[in-house]
């Protein structure tokens, strides 16, 4: 136990080392991500209305923030193909170290890396007029659920990328998450899609966290008019632990049958 | 007093499904030597390799490494042993010596006696003005001998070494054969695998032929090139119409029949005593006015010794 920690803590430390070696790529994963934000706040949102009134940038950055940590399988997915493909997988289970070091080592520096992103996408958001207007409990807990997403979605990911094992396969598979964003309430409030979508839309594990933290910022949001959508605080709990539930063993079995 | 074993595998067997990537394979490396393991693509080197550096689990058989169980302790295994494969498994981004602290750290060394262990192995591998620079901006020999010196951190008893030189320039082949051959002469047991016929004779004690997951053929270099009928003589002629005189002459001289490749005018034949044979063939085809446009001595290619041992293989 002793050791999967410290050794989990040293594949962390290799990623931090990989961000201040090579800074260009992280600063324009957030580049890439401010830009998102900019183009469906400026371009895209004049368009928009939201539902019950108000601003749509106020409306936008919560599915901003649920969105980014979706896009985050995608470099998780990536890291643990590279490592595959590259046959430094290989190495670490060739060395005496504790085997769940891997595995946790990995989503450790990508909670870190989801933390930096959604630091700087908030405060991009504060620049563009988005504000937290709820207590700071309450602020606490939407950023706690996010994180807690992104927690899900790093399992996720670590399946998908030892599933691929190779770039190629990462980048096919990195496709569906545009679909699995959009079609949600996001971006859209799922009452101007056609009501079959918008059900599907509603029962997005990432709906539910964006409507649970616009109730829980203040910022304007969808109508309340299904279960889902009123028991959404409790549904942003329940549908992450429900993918790490499935993902979590998943992703431990596949790791464990790289032996076979 | 018997030799004490770096390696043994008693009739090791892997299944796929309903095929077998070992189908009861033998081996056994006495310590301090280094045993080239040969064979084409899917003759089941690497699977051989991973079984034994514990990174796959075996159906059936018995593989000790270093005098341990490799199914029953593979902590321990992995203890004694170093594993180079395929890939130059090192972390691109990372520097040369960042990536020895990395690995020197999950070998659960201490910060400082990681760093001691990275700056001896940069120096023994000669990779010290390269230290501070990112892996992938290394040379191909480069980042190999890096990716050796990863596997030698806990300076292991037994190194397996998974087609080292694929790929890499001849400069960068010698200067890896150059490596492996230090770490041998420092005590390490080695197993190989490799595609190339020269490289097991230029680096083994023993070879072990491999095909379809079983050993087909054991022994020294030498053994194993006169079990095979040893080296050829390749003649070229200039005028196809000659090919047929040439081609007996030829074979008198050698003492062996020689094979005729119409299409490249090419003459082939097997010979025994190397030079005598070489200066005979050379001698008659100038006294009879062949005009000889290329005459070499070479070695059999690993095709050959293929072809040979499964034309064995078929026959008995």
């Amino acid at each position: 136990m002793k050791w999967a920690l410290v050794d989990g803590w040293t594949i962390t430390r290799r990623e931090l080392i990989h961000w201040v070696r090579e800074p260009g790529s992280v600063l324009f994963g957030v580049a890439f991500t401010v830009l998102i934000a900019l183009i469906f706040g400026y371009l895209l949102g004049g368009a928009m209305n939201v539902p019950g009134g108000g601003d749509y940038k106020a409306f936008l950055m919560p599915g901003m923030f649920a969105m980014n940590m979706l896009f985050g399988i995608g470099s998780t997915m990536t890291a643990i193909a590279d490592d595959i493909s590259k046959g430094v997988t290989d190495r670490f289970r060739s060395i005496p170290m504790s085997p769940s070091a891997v595995l946790l080592g990995r989503s450790i520096a990508d909670m870190i890396d989801s933390v930096m992103l959604l630091t700087v996408l908030m405060l991009c958001g504060l620049a563009m007029g988005w504000q937290s207007n709820g207590s700071a409990g309450d602020t606490v807990l939407a950023i706690a659920l996010l994180l807690l997403l992104r927690f899900a979605f790093i399992w996720i990911g670590i399946f998908c990328g030892l599933m691929a094992g190779n770039q190629a396969m990462v980048t096919a598979m990195q496709t569906m998450e545009f679909p699995v964003g959009f079609l949600s309430s996001a971006f859209i409030p799922p009452s101007t899609m056609p009501s079959w979508l918008g059900t599907i839309a509603e029962w997005n594990p990432l709906s539910s966290t964006v409507t649970a933290i616009r109730d829980l910022f203040g910022n304007p949001g969808i109508a309340a008019d299904s279960w889902i959508t009123q028991n959404a605080v409790l549904m942003a709990l329940v549908w992450p632990l429900v993918l790490l539930a499935i993902f979590f063993p998943l992703a431990v079995r596949r790791y464990r049958r790289l032996s076979r | 007093m018997a030799e004490r074993l770096a390696v043994v595998a008693e009739g090791l067997r892997k299944r796929y499904g309903d095929h077998y990537a070992l189908n009861g394979f033998d081996l056994a490396v006495p310590e301090g030597t280094v045993c080239g393991l040969l064979g084409p693509n899917g003759a089941g080197k690497t699977t051989a390799v991973r079984i034994l550096a514990t990174l796959l689990q075996l159906t059936d058989g018995r593989a000790e490494v270093a005098g341990l169980d490799v199914a029953t302790r593979p902590l321990a295994v992995k203890r004694k042993i170093g594993l180079v494969g395929q890939h130059a498994a090192v972390d691109e981004i990372l520097s040369g010596r960042q990536n020895l602290e990395l690995f020197g750290r999950l070998f659960h060394l201490g910060a400082r006696q990681a760093r001691r262990r990275a700056d001896e192995l940069l120096d023994q591998f000669g990779l010290t003005d390269a230290a501070d620079r990112p892996a992938k901006t290394y040379s191909g020999g480069m980042r190999r001998r890096l990716d050796i010196a990863a596997g030698m951190i806990l300076a292991p008893q037994v190194l397996f070494l998974d087609e080292p030189t694929t790929g890499l320039d001849p400069r960068s082949r010698s200067e890896v054969w150059q490596a492996v051959r230090d770490m041998v002469a420092a005590g390490t047991s080695v197993l190989l695998t490799t595609q190339y016929l020269d490289e097991a004779d230029q680096l083994a004690d023993r070879i072990s032929v491999i095909n379809h997951g079983v050993v087909i053929a054991e022994g020294t270099p030498d053994q194993l090139k006169s079990k095979l009928g040893g080296d050829r003589i390749d003649v070229v002629l200039h005028a196809t119409a000659d090919l047929p005189r040439a081609a007996e002459l030829t074979g008198k001289a050698a003492g062996a029949i020689a094979e005729v490749d119409q299409d490249t005018r090419r003459i082939s034949v097997q010979v025994t005593d190397r030079v005598t044979a070489l200066v005979d063939v050379a001698q008659t085809l100038k006294a009879a006015r062949i005009d000889v446009e290329d005459i070499a001595l070479r070695r059999p290619t690993l095709d050959e010794v293929f072809l040979s041992l499964t034309e064995k293989e078929a026959a008995a």
